[in-house]
């Protein structure tokens, strides 16, 4: 019997793509035996736009890079801006800052683990998922109106100060989270089909994964020990207890599990700070036109996807010369190409859904 | 952390110099210095990206890291506009693949020996390199 | 249907009579008859591009639930679709997709525009990547201005699109010309 290779295309419009990716897969059988991706159908040119709006006018666009974890993609330009201008955030505002984006952290992983659990066929999972960050929606909208894109990170501190049902609300949502994590667990992670399906699936070594530059909780479920809040601290990131979440399998099964340790660490991060919250401004002084000195600065952060970097480059003038976006999630997507080949079409679906990308942020 | 990265660089390999706070490197020593870099222990390519300034050249921007020391040294490497061609890192780095078809699609720096240099985020039949300063969409 | 005859007539409701009389027959004509199924039972075209489709995935979930009216069917495949909501931003490398799966859903079809970047290419207008706006290629029935709009929004969008299905005459759309 004559057998041959079969290329398809699992095109830009897929339900299980998380968004507009093309893969174009080379199956023998039901087997990949290799893959082609093609990003590209969401590039909308940001780091251009950038030299046309001024520092301020584009912490807007930077809601949109990531649209899962907006407030820490608003985090790192603003931290970048104040980094070359030299200002200082008042505490509380810094305070504000952990907690929202610890908040953030905790919404985007909901995501990632819903979203995994629907792309293996568990449709109940991902309604739960979304139940719970509802919750964290409502604490959003409350202090600054968005419930996606928020705008609320500015140069300098940040936009609005929390109104005064915020902290007790906040109290009882991390109960709140606690419980429901404890019962995400019970559906999803003891499951004996999802541990089948994820366990040995997609197994990214320790070397394959720091020669791709890999960063977030793709590389620590591999081994390496690599949090930037940790070994490059940013903001006031050294004052909290917490520890970096580190499995050594590699395979789908840990990067699920990094992520659901890492919301029950963002939950121990939110209650410390809640309990050090400082009374202050939450806005520095900062000039109404922002003109950094000619220059350049670099500043990167602990998104929850990986290491985002912004580079920005001054001439002196109100708009940057040059700002680059070291995107996560376009780096973490590079490896997918290489660890596909042997494994089934399914596992080929749970392998990028655990590689948890974001194609706002892959740029297409 | 940054006086002690460089200086070594400056002993090792001829005609580096530090410029603010990243290493000036000429185009044909960068294969030597980022194979140097990642035997020191400098496993983490951590962005790769370039500038153009308009008065004739393009300048690589190369930011290495390690993921178990605190060290960070940035590369700068000068390139000229009119026949933009730079050594691919890709054999140190396999994290440089898609980085450098980035570069290559945005700003026309050809990448000699990348494997694959296609474009990436733009159609393949797409005229034009957008983040030049002179490209009229 | 012929309640609006009865209700112009300044009658009692039509099912009211009908319950009094006995009878269980009701008299339409076979274009409202499949307008009224048709609005009632809109399958979405599962089609995010960006940001907003997040806000549609949550108007499908628990909390919002899109199931309450009937819409909670979202096909992946164009060819079992009506309504194609296009939730992002339209870049030129992914226009000949969208044109080619709007093409292969049958008859007959509407489009919701979903978000500022559909309507009109929103923060991304001045792109040199980007189309600013569905309505460059693509007859769009509902607009639903936002970024991203409110799963509540959405709401009110699919119900005016059940409106314009079920009332055909009330808004005659521009011909498809493109």
């Amino acid at each position: 019997m004559k057998t041959q290779e079969l290329t398809i295309n699992m095109g830009p419009q897929h339900p299980s793509t998380h968004g507009v990716f093309r893969l174009i897969l080379n199956l023998d059988g039901e087997v990949a035996t290799g893959s082609t991706s093609v990003p590209g159908y969401l590039h909308r040119g940001l780091e251009k736009l950038a030299e046309g709006r001024t520092y301020a006018q584009f912490i807007p666009y930077t809601d949109r890079l990531d649209y899962l974890s907006s407030m820490s993609n608003n985090l790192g330009y603003v931290q970048a801006v104040e980094k070359m201008l030299s200002i200082k955030v008042p505490e509380r505002a810094e305070y504000l800052r952990v907690i929202f984006a610890e908040l953030q952290r905790i919404a985007n992983h909901l995501v990632a683990i819903g979203t995994f659990a629907l792309d293996l066929g568990a449709w109940t999972a991902v309604v739960f998922a979304f139940n719970y960050r509802e919750k964290i929606m409502d604490l959003f909208s409350m202090t600054c109106g968005g419930r996606l894109t928020y705008n609320y990170m500015r140069i300098g501190g940040v936009s609005h100060d929390i109104p005064w049902a915020f902290i007790p609300r906040l109290r009882y949502f991390l109960d709140y989270m606690e419980d429901s994590l404890a019962e995400f667990q019970r559906l999803v992670t003891g499951n004996e089909i999802f541990q089948a399906r994820t366990k040995g699936i997609g197994i990214i070594s320790s070397e394959k994964a720091r020669d791709y530059g890999l960063s977030g909780p793709n590389l620590r479920a591999s081994g390496v020990n690599y949090d930037v809040r940790k070994n490059r601290p940013y903001g006031i990131y050294e004052r909290f207890d917490f520890k970096a979440c580190v499995l050594e399998n590699g395979d789908c099964f840990d990067r699920y599990m990094v992520r659901v340790m890492e919301i029950e660490e963002s939950i121990k991060i939110i209650r410390q700070a809640v309990r050090d919250l400082p009374e202050g401004p939450v806005m520095a002084q900062v000039p109404r036109n922002i003109k950094p000195p000619v220059g350049e600065v670099y500043h990167s952060i602990e998104n929850p996807k990986g290491e985002l970097g912004f580079y920005l480059v001054s001439d002196g003038g109100p708009k940057p010369y040059r700002l680059h976006i070291r995107r996560p999630s376009f780096v973490n997507l590079a490896v997918l190409d290489e660890i596909v080949p042997g494994w089934l079409v399914a596992d080929v679906v749970a392998i990028l859904a655990s590689l948890d990308i974001v194609l706002g942020e892959v740029d297409g | 952390m940054a006086d002690k990265d460089f200086t070594f660089l400056e002993e090792k390999i001829q005609g580096v110099k530090r410029v603010e706070n990243a290493v000036q490197v000429p185009r044909e020593k960068l294969i030597e210095v980022m194979g140097f870099l990642k035997e020191q222990g400098f496993d983490y390519l951590h962005d790769l990206t370039a500038i153009d300034w308009q008065k004739e050249r393009f300048t690589m921007v190369y930011r290495v890291r390690s993921y178990t020391k605190p060290d960070e040294v940035t590369i700068k490497a000068d390139v000229e506009r009119d026949n933009p061609r730079v050594p691919s890192v890709v054999g140190i780095w396999k994290a440089a693949n898609w980085m450098e078809r980035e570069v290559y699609d945005m700003f026309g720096i050809v990448f000699e020996g990348h494997p694959n240099l296609k474009r990436i985020l733009l159609e393949d039949d797409f005229e034009g390199y957008p983040l030049r300063k002179d490209f009229q969409p | 249907m012929a309640l609006e005859r009865y209700h112009r007539k300044n009658d009692e409701s039509y099912l009211e009579k009908t319950l009094i009389v006995g009878t269980n027959v009701v008299l339409t004509t076979l274009e409202k008859l499949f307008n009224w199924g048709r609005g009632n039972s809109l399958w979405p075209l599962q089609f995010g591009l960006a940001c907003c489709a997040i806000e549609m995935i949550s108007s499908g979930q628990a909390r919002f639930d899109l199931a309450r009216f009937g819409y909670e069917v979202f096909r992946p495949s164009p060819r079992q679709a009506d309504v194609m909501i296009v939730a992002g931003t339209i870049t030129k490398k992914m226009q000949p997709a969208i044109r080619r799966i709007y093409d292969q859903m049958p008859e007959p079809k509407w489009v919701i525009a979903m978000g500022n970047c559909a309507i009109g290419g929103g923060p991304f207008a001045d792109s040199y990547a980007v189309v600013p706006g569905a309505d460059q290629f693509l007859p769009v029935d509902v607009y639903v201005p936002g970024c991203p709009p409110r799963p509540e929004s959405l709401f009110y969008a699919m119900l005016k699109l059940k409106e314009k299905v079920m009332n055909p005459e009330k808004a005659r759309a521009k011909d498809d010309g493109r």
